[in-house]
């Protein structure tokens, strides 16, 4: 994490009497990609809405590259591009005029703009759609269009909010791997919201989860997963190769490797699905089975100890949330 | 370097970059287009009538008389009404139609918070929205009037005279200020209601009540508190003048009003007279100067009504939360 570039301190948003977001404290290095994850109403949009200055926290303070945008709306906005949850055009410009027209906003001439957005719509991929009304845009190449719109104030700091939302596989991989190179190439540092952790994981160097607005865990997804799992068994999967072997082999071959596992120190919660075997244990077991297997004449096809991914660290963290 | 290179390498400031999007819009919308037809041809058969009874409409004697020119504008044969009656019908629906969807289409379509985003003062949205229809509208009555001029002078070959073409100017800005007054309505109606379609029925339904049942209301209620015909003198004149200033309550009314002022010049006075008043008057018409003394406070209060409106939508887009649609 290089110098802070975005630091959020005990701020919090009410709205009458109840609190969206709960002294939150954050802080983003520059040349970060941030992961703002949370369940819908989590509070991660309005968080955005603060740091961009476009709602005032009801207390608290928001440092976005040293400025109160608080105060410096305007300031914060040059330095920021803000990609709003499922963003709009005017339907009836062309992708071009749209992205000129935020071009000359941000200070750019005419013909200065012109030419860095061709540039910009080259590298989003939308050259061949420049000319065309913004109306007629695909979900996904409005959402490039976005990001190109973004970018046209050549901002130190890019906000997403839902940027993966309604994309199809192949788009978002492509719309990700956009943002990855973007950060990595023009040390951008990145913030984007989501609920899609699977994506999020793949590019995110750190995240952040949001419940009830609460940030109630930070790191990257290993810490996160350390720190969850740390007391948590280990769990195996072992799929049994049978080869051509018939019923009346296969069968006590099988069951005898069942008792070689079952009888391994450490091994709990041990079950046979089909030619499967799934069993936990409190310290690495897996080399030691695997020996064991073929001492006793079986073959294995896989051996697999299980990752805990986003997808389990968010349950997780909601089931304990939701039980105190 | 060529004039397009020029512009081409000038920045401009983003307040007048935005006046300059919104009127491009304007003019572009099918919208436009049709108000615009829709008054070109009124204009036309109004005028084209106006000029038919022009030689009825001067009778011998007349104070008007030497203010032929303005006939164009008040002149009916009694088929249609006349040319300034019907600006004042269809004025406010074209202030309306450049005002409704304002700003909820902007939120609809999800460009709002995309424009919030930019280093722009928020206010500087509604102000644009509003400088840039109100340019609109100016070129376009300021087009018509002068257009209905050179035809006037087309037709019956005499030319006005400065005074004449100053009343015109007048009214042009009349209406101006008029059809200003209900774009500001529709712009707050716009920032009030979600749907483009709610606040177009809402500021037609004020329209609607403000013109026809407004009227009729006043009218009701003039009759039931009305004086009986043998109340002093004195009972008459405040009655009369507590109907008028209800009346007035309304723009439609201030508009009339001033139009009638302005475009006969003979109008000494939109109150009752009483006899001694007008007693040892020569009726002869007023001075440009004196016709818009007359109708100072209707100016003056069209512009109120203005403001307060503006006012209104301002605040409440300012105060207004701007989230993603």
């Amino acid at each position: 994490m290089g110098a802070e570039i975005i630091r959020l301190s005990g701020l919090t948003k009410e709205y009458g009497q109840q609190a969206v977001v709960r002294d939150l404290d954050l802080t983003i290095g520059k040349g970060e990609i941030y992961g703002l994850l949370g369940p819908n109403g989590a509070g991660k949009s309005t968080t955005i809405l603060m740091i961009m200055g476009l709602t005032e926290p009801s207390s608290g303070t928001i440092r976005v590259a040293g400025i109160d945008p608080v105060r410096q709306p305007a300031e914060v906005k040059r330095k920021v591009g803000y990609l709003p949850e499922d963003v709009g055009f005017y339907d009836d410009r062309t992708g071009l005029e749209n992205i000129v027209y935020t071009g000359r906003l941000n200070g750019l001439t005419a013909s200065a703009a012109k030419t860095r957005a061709l540039e910009l719509l080259e590298r989003v991929g939308l050259t061949d759609a420049a000319h065309k009304r913004a109306g007629t845009y695909s979900r996904g190449m409005r959402q490039r269009l976005g990001l190109a719109d973004v970018l046209i104030k050549q901002p130190e700091i890019i906000i997403l909010d839902e940027p993966t939302l309604g994309l199809d596989p192949e788009g978002l991989r492509r719309f990700l791997s956009l943002i990855v190179a973007l950060s990595r190439q023009e040390g951008l540092t990145v913030l984007l919201s989501s609920h899609h952790l699977q994506q999020v994981q793949q590019v995110c160097d750190r995240v952040g989860l949001f419940v009830a607005g609460r940030l109630i865990a930070e790191g990257n997804i290993r810490e996160l997963s350390k720190k969850l799992f740390s007391n948590e068994l280990i769990a195996y999967e072992a799929g049994l190769y049978r080869g051509v072997r018939t019923d009346g082999d296969w069968i006590p071959l099988r069951s005898r490797a069942a008792d070689a596992v079952r009888n391994t120190g450490g091994v709990r919660n041990f079950h046979v699905e089909g030619d499967r075997f799934f069993w936990e244990s409190d310290i690495e077991s897996g080399h030691e089975i695997a020996r064991k297997m073929i001492a006793s004449d079986v073959d294995l096809s896989y051996l697999n100890r299980k990752e805990y991914g986003l997808d389990e660290i968010y349950h997780r963290y909601f089931s304990t949330v939701a039980k105190s | 370097m060529t004039v397009k290179e020029k512009i081409m390498s000038e920045t401009s400031h983003p307040f007048w970059l935005m006046v300059e999007k919104e009127i491009s819009d304007h003019v572009r919308s099918l919208r436009l287009i049709i108000m615009v037809v829709l008054i070109a041809l009124t204009s036309i058969a109004t005028v084209y009538l106006a000029l038919g009874s022009l030689k009825d409409a001067i009778k011998p004697g007349d104070p008007e008389g030497s203010f032929l020119f303005l006939k164009i504008f008040t002149a009916s044969n009694g088929s249609i009404p006349p040319f300034h009656v019907f600006i004042g019908f269809l004025g406010p629906l074209l202030g309306i139609s450049l005002g409704f969807d304002s700003i909820n289409s902007e939120l609809g379509r999800g460009t709002m918070s995309r424009l919030l985003a930019q280093p722009i003062h928020r206010d500087y949205i509604i102000n644009a929205k509003f400088v840039a229809a109100l340019i609109v509208i100016s070129g376009l009555f300021l087009c018509l009037g002068l257009l209905v001029t050179g035809w006037g002078i087309l037709k019956i070959g005499i030319l006005p005279t400065f005074q004449e073409f100053f009343r015109i100017l007048a009214l042009v800005v009349l209406t101006i200020f008029y059809v200003a007054f209900w774009l500001n309505l529709a712009i707050f109606f716009s920032i009030r209601f979600k749907q483009a379609s709610t606040s177009a029925l809402a500021s037609i339904a004020v329209w609607l009540f403000v013109t026809v049942f407004y009227g009729m209301l006043v009218s009701l209620v003039a009759r039931s508190i009305a004086p009986s015909e043998f109340a002093p003198p004195g009972r008459i004149i405040a009655y009369q003048k507590l109907v008028q200033n209800l009346g007035r309550l309304v723009p439609s009314q201030l508009f009339s009003d001033a139009t009638t002022t302005l475009l006969m010049p003979s109008v000494r006075s939109l109150g009752p007279l009483t006899m001694e008043q007008v007693h040892g008057a020569i009726p002869s018409p007023l001075s440009l100067g004196q016709s818009l003394l007359v109708v100072w406070p209707q100016l003056t209060g069209l512009i109120a009504a203005t403001v307060v409106c503006f006012a209104l939508s301002y605040r409440a887009f300012m105060r207004k939360e701007i989230r993603s649609r």
